[in-house]
């Protein structure tokens, strides 16, 4: 069913399994704190001594109570914000000390979808979800379909011309969502993505980042909702408290075990 | 198809900064800002051409008097200079002026004993040089002087330079005045780039999340100025070009001919008619690097 209704991210399959195959470790994080803002407005470290690994092609939950850290951590991870300390490794290269002018290939790579949707107010639903295909270059031939074919998964084929203002929470939502798979990134950053919709069009949605996670993505999911999390086999989960992770992950499962 | 496709695109575009279409005030600030750069600029232009025409007439002319109680040893003197004028070959006409042309233009002062044959008038050659530079002109006066002493020389050159003065004054005037509505047209653009950044930053921050480069979304913000510069451009340069040309009119047909030299040649305009895609270009320059610059200071 996934490659039906995902036909154009069929060819690149192969190519894909066999980048994740040479790089076993997509992300890699070393004692890496956050602390905001400088000097006399330093607050205190909103994260601390993160250190783990994310596997090229697995699925993860990232959870933890609000204002636990999630989407800090998550934020360093699609280089929104650099780390006060440590090391992040990402795609291989030291994402810490990335130079400006190659951040834009880095985020090609990520697809986010943000916890406040942050879509462009004067484009369409259709717009904003090309919006990352246009971004990258591809002609404007090639964009139409794959626009059209997730407008259907997210099930807003009739509301391709409605401005985001125009749209309800949950319909938003699934915009930030097509817009954050539709250029088939290696990894995908999503900060509660089901927080605005009915149980169905959660599960919906989360079947959508299975496929994507069938096709070669590394998946980071953060949530609050339980309940989605048994619905991934081979998930892993990484739990935030206070700015620290309570088990780095190793072969973590929902129910949470502690690793070895 | 492929046109379709591609408009699509350039639309969707325009419209990731978009708030309200039309006319907004950027198109008036360039449209007003051209209107009167184009009109210093013809000033300029205009000026600029009437002095090089005195220059080219008044350099090589010259005026000789011949001035004496005893009317004829004013003429024998005359005839000598003018034959020795004629023999020059630095000299290309030289002709007496008319007796009766000289009584006429002496009439208004005179009245009818301007015509009086013993009345002390100076006998007047007009004398064109082949050259038109200073130097020869300054030669043959030299050498018409030391023929007699009653002869008397005048350059045109030297009573109309305080004109020429003027005229080049007015050329410089209008040249910093261009120079300073483009820097002020700049200052616009860029503080209408930064308004534009804070207006945008949370659109920008997407574009930038998206994996844009700084240069894609400085696209964004000097397409916008550039259309605007072009609409404002095309009203204000065309009706500073009707007003110009009115002027031109007017000019002419006051018949006088000193300012008669006050007009544009092709090549002048040319130069009015390329100053609308100068500022365009300036405006969209400006915008570039102001957006790439502030870009830089963003994650
Ligand atoms: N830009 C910022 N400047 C200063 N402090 C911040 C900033 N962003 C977050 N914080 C602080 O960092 C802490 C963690 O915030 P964060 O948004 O990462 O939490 P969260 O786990 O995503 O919470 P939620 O589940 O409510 O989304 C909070 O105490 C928050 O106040
Ligand atoms: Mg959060």
């Amino acid at each position: 069913m996934a490659k039906r209704r995902y036909g154009h991210w069929h060819g690149h399959q192969a190519g894909e399994s066999g980048r994740n195959h040479v790089m076993a470790n997509i992300v890699q994080f070393e004692n890496v704190g956050l602390r905001y803002g400088t000097g006399p407005d330093a607050g205190p470290e909103t994260l601390a001594d993160l250190s783990f690994t994310l596997r090229s092609g697995a699925f993860y939950f990232l959870t933890g109570a609000s204002g636990a850290g999630k989407t800090s951590l998550l934020k360093l991870l699609y280089l929104a914000q650099r780390p006060t300390r440590g090391v992040i490794r990402l795609f291989g290269e030291d994402a810490v000390v990335l130079s400006r002018d190659r951040l834009p290939g880095f985020r090609r790579r990520i697809g986010v979808v943000f916890q406040d949707f942050r879509l462009v107010p004067h484009l369409s639903t259709w717009d904003n979800i090309a919006l990352p295909l246009r971004v990258a270059g591809m002609p404007e031939v090639d964009i139409e379909q794959p626009v059209r074919e997730m407008l259907a998964w997210v099930g807003l084929g009739d509301r391709a011309d409605a401005r985001p203002a125009t749209l309800s929470g949950g319909e938003q939502q699934r915009v930030a969502i097509a817009r954050a798979v539709i250029a088939r990134p290696e990894i995908l950053v999503a900060d509660e993505p089901t927080g605005n919709v009915d149980p169905d069009m959660a599960e919906r949605l989360l079947h959508l980042f299975e496929s994507l996670n069938k096709l070669g993505t590394t998946v980071v999911v953060a949530t609050h909702d339980f309940h989605l999390l048994g619905r991934i086999p081979g998930a892993q989960m990484m739990r935030l408290d206070r700015g620290r992770l309570l088990d780095p992950t190793g072969s973590l499962r929902y129910p949470p075990t502690r690793p070895e | 198809m492929m046109s379709r496709a591609i408009k699509a695109r350039s639309s969707a575009e325009r419209r990731v900064l978009d708030e309200a279409g039309g006319l907004r005030a950027m198109t008036w600030v360039m449209a007003i800002m051209l209107f009167l750069t184009m009109l210093a600029a013809a000033l300029g232009l205009a000026t600029a051409g009437a002095a090089r025409l005195l220059d080219r007439q008044l350099v090589g002319r010259l005026t000789v008097q011949v001035v004496d109680g005893d009317p004829v040893r004013r003429d024998a003197v005359a005839a000598r200079v003018l034959a020795a004028l004629r023999a020059m070959p630095a000299v290309a006409t030289a002709t007496p002026v008319d007796r009766a042309e000289l009584t006429r233009l002496l009439q208004p002062w005179l009245g009818s004993d301007g015509a009086d044959p013993q009345l002390p008038v100076p006998a007047m050659i007009d004398v064109d040089l082949a050259d038109h530079d200073g130097a020869a002109a300054a030669r043959v006066a030299a050498t018409v002087r030391r023929l007699s002493p009653i002869v008397r020389v005048d350059r045109h050159e030297s009573w109309m330079s305080p004109v020429n003065d003027v005229m080049r004054s007015l050329t410089f005037l209008a040249l910093a005045l261009v120079l300073l509505m483009a820097s002020a047209t700049a200052a616009v653009v860029v503080l209408a780039a930064r308004a534009g950044l804070q207006t945008h930053h949370a659109t920008i921050a997407v574009m930038h999340m998206l994996g844009s480069t700084d240069l894609q979304v400085a696209r964004l913000f000097q397409r916008r100025i550039a259309l605007d510069a072009t609409i404002g451009g095309v009203g204000g340069g065309v009706t500073a070009l009707l007003v110009i040309a009115f002027i031109g009119i007017r000019l002419h047909g006051l018949g006088s001919e000193l300012l008669g030299g006050v007009t544009l040649g092709g090549v002048d305009w040319v130069v009015l008619a390329l100053l609308p895609v100068a500022f365009v270009v300036l405006a969209t320059l400006a915008a570039r690097v102001t957006i790439v610059r502030a870009l830089r200071h963003i994650l």
